[in-house]
């Protein structure tokens, strides 16, 4: 072949041959492939068999799903192995959603359930409009109107004491709680941080390094038993409120770390462009630097938030039932003593967490995905 | 073109010219990065109408001493003052000053995550506090004088440099500034986008906008400078007039530039 050259007849597309596209090739491709990937698929047949299985002998084929106390789930009287016991369940039911709240009342549970959901599905789903009313609805509004609904003791509603809530309810109330009081304290933390005051920057870090560096157990410790030794009298507050505190301060700490790392991500020439443009520092932050910021760390604030929702079963050490309190509380009910009840009963939590925490992680990487095609960079 | 909806609530006059006859004053400015004197000595004066280019070798400081002029950078010594406004450490002095100054990047420095149009629009409504319909009509119209009013609702990463650079530009003037900085606008773009840039920013200057340029394209420099300044190692070297500085440049160091960039 020559040094030179010149084309003479262009090539035409051509259509990509046929053995490489289309889904059998894909799999054949990703799952054996090569020998480690042919090793690695296998294995993990093995390992999903393994558990997948005797998972779904467990709960669905040997399961109990009719009965009124422990005598229906003994292999004896079934006269097979017996596997999960669904009517203990069933039996305990209302208090794994709602604790000892008294049965005439959890239809404001139910109500306030149903308007987070009518506030929360439309601000999920990208293409409805309204999105910064609906934001305040949903984190401003709604927060107060729950908290008067749950506690009552206003417009006629007979107060409820946050004592006798439990199980899924005050799992969701430290959850959501954590996450709309973590939200916006983490980002000034983060800014902050980030400040050129010494005085604000050195309080900033301080404080969170503060609260990163106690474990959650501690800080539910001290906010129930050793804060009320502290604290005047006058000052004391409810038990799940100062729960609370502890939770959204704790978050808010982490949430700090992530945010900084979103600003962190954002070229000196944003800032440089605001700044020329007349923007202060205030509008530069909200119109430039935080949509793109927080847009950048959307997987790790959801997994902080996951992080929360589980963690928030340590409040059961501190006399708070929550969910999984409110399970081991079950547990120890003679009508329903059988050799299946705890296992049963984890197994309804475990779908329960699972269920909740997959959702906001698939919910993430959808908004993920969208933020990063086309539009918007 | 006459009965355009969006002329009628842009301004009346586009260019709005300094209430000074002197539009930027330096005076004996100095600046140090650390131990590094990076703006020495350094005096300029710009008049209402003029159009200052700045070229000189890298890291010469042209990039620094124009940031000097909205207050981007800090000095440590020497006096700023823009249409009659000394630039201090008092923030009203910097945000009227900034207000009144539209700044290009070589970057573009396009905020990705708002469209276009919402580019344009961020600072009238946010900075002079238009309401939002009045900012787009201004918007629409900067949009068109660079020719791109059909991109307004796309994102910046679905533009090609050039047309990236000019919205760029469209985002300042929809401040109306009085005075235009451009640093290297032209070189981070492909060359056959160089030409769509320079040819709006010669427009600009024929509608009488005060500017100040840092560009090594010296055709445009040729064609629309007033005043050339060359840099170097912080100080000013040479000012002159385009036609002097290009034939019979005066100082060893601007031959040697010159030489070195005309081949
Ligand atoms: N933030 C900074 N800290 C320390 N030194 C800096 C900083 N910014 C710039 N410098 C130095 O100051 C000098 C002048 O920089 P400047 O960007 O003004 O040069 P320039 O003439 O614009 O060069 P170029 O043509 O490469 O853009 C350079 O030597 C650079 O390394
Ligand atoms: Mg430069």
């Amino acid at each position: 072949m020559s040094a030179t050259f010149v084309r003479e007849q262009l090539v035409a597309p051509m259509e990509q041959p046929r053995s490489n596209v289309g889904t059998p090739a894909w799999l054949q491709q990703k799952l054996f492939g090569s020998v480690l990937n042919t090793v690695v698929t296998i294995i993990s047949a093995v390992i999903f068999a393994a558990l997948v299985w005797p998972a779904i002998r467990f709960m669905l084929i040997d399961a109990v799903w009719d009965g009124s106390s422990r005598v229906d789930c003994l292999a004896e009287t079934v006269g097979r192995p017996v596997g999960a016991c669904w009517p203990f369940i069933a039996a305990k039911f209302a208090q794994f959603m709602y604790g000892f709240y008294p049965a005439e009342e959890v239809w404001r549970i139910n109500l306030t359930y149903a308007i987070g959901i009518v506030l929360l599905a439309p601000l999920l789903i990208p293409p409805v409009p309204y999105k910064v009313l609906n934001a305040i609805l949903f984190f401003g509004v709604f927060p107060v109107v729950a908290f008067y609904l749950l506690i009552g003791g206003v417009f006629g509603l007979p107060h409820v004491e946050t004592r006798v809530w439990g199980g899924l309810l005050v799992t969701l109330v430290i959850t959501f709680a954590g996450i709309i009081g973590a939200l916006p304290i983490g980002i000034v933390l983060a800014l902050g941080r980030r400040s050129s005051l010494l005085l604000v920057r050195w309080f900033c870090v301080i404080f969170i390094e503060f609260w990163r560096g106690v474990p959650l157990i501690t800080v539910l410790f001290f906010a129930t038993y050793m804060l009320p030794f502290f604290l005047p009298e006058a000052w004391k507050l409810d038990p799940l409120a100062r729960v609370l505190i502890g939770v959204i301060l704790f978050a808010g700490a982490y949430m700090a770390e992530v945010v900084r790392g979103g600003l962190q991500a954002i070229p000196r020439g944003q800032y440089e462009a605001a700044r020329a443009l007349g923007l202060g520092y205030w509008k530069m932050m909200a119109f430039v630097v935080l949509p793109q910021a927080l847009k950048l760390v959307i997987p790790g604030m959801v997994n902080s938030f996951i992080a929360l929702f589980k963690d928030t079963t340590l409040v059961l050490i501190v006399a708070i039932f929550d969910l999984l309190g409110q399970l081991r509380a079950s547990f120890a009910d003679p009508n329903w003593a059988t050799p299946v009840t705890l296992l049963t009963g984890f197994a309804f939590a475990g779908m329960i967490y699972f269920a909740i925490s997959f959702a906001i992680s698939r919910y993430a990487l959808y908004v993920e995905r969208r933020l990063s095609t086309g539009v918007a960079h | 073109m006459d009965n355009d909806p969006s002329k009628a609530a842009a301004p009346a006059r586009d260019i709005r010219t300094t209430r000074n006859e002197i539009a930027v004053d330096m005076e004996g400015v100095n600046k140090w990065y650390g131990a590094f004197h990076v703006l020495r000595d350094v005096n300029l004066r710009v008049m209402r109408g003029d159009r200052i280019v700045i070229c000189g070798p890298s890291g010469g400081g042209k990039s620094t001493l124009l940031r000097c002029i909205n207050r981007i950078e800090e000095w440590q010594q020497g006096r700023v003052v823009v249409d009659g406004v000394e630039l201090t450490e008092d923030l009203k002095s910097i945000d009227e000053v900034r207000r009144e100054v539209g700044m290009v990047f070589q970057q573009f420095n396009l905020f990705p995550h708002l469209t276009v149009l919402e580019n344009c629009a961020l600072a009238p409504v946010w900075v002079r506090g238009m309401s939002r319909k009045e900012a787009e009509a201004i918007a629409h119209h900067y949009l068109e004088r660079v020719r791109i009013p059909e991109q307004a609702a796309k994102y910046p990463a679905q533009l090609s440099g050039g047309q990236q650079q000019r919205v760029a530009i469209a985002r300042a003037l929809c401040m109306q500034p009085k005075i235009m900085l451009f640093d290297e606008p032209t070189s981070a773009l492909d060359p056959e986008m160089v030409k769509e840039v320079l040819d709006t920013m010669v427009e600009l200057a024929m509608d009488g906008m005060t500017m100040l340029v840092v560009s090594h394209e010296m055709g445009f420099a040729r064609q629309v400078a007033t005043r050339m300044v060359l840099m170097d190692a912080g100080q000013i070297i040479e000012v002159d007039e385009p036609g002097q500085f290009f034939t019979n440049p005066r100082h060893e160091r601007t031959k040697a530039f010159l030489s070195q960039i005309l081949h």
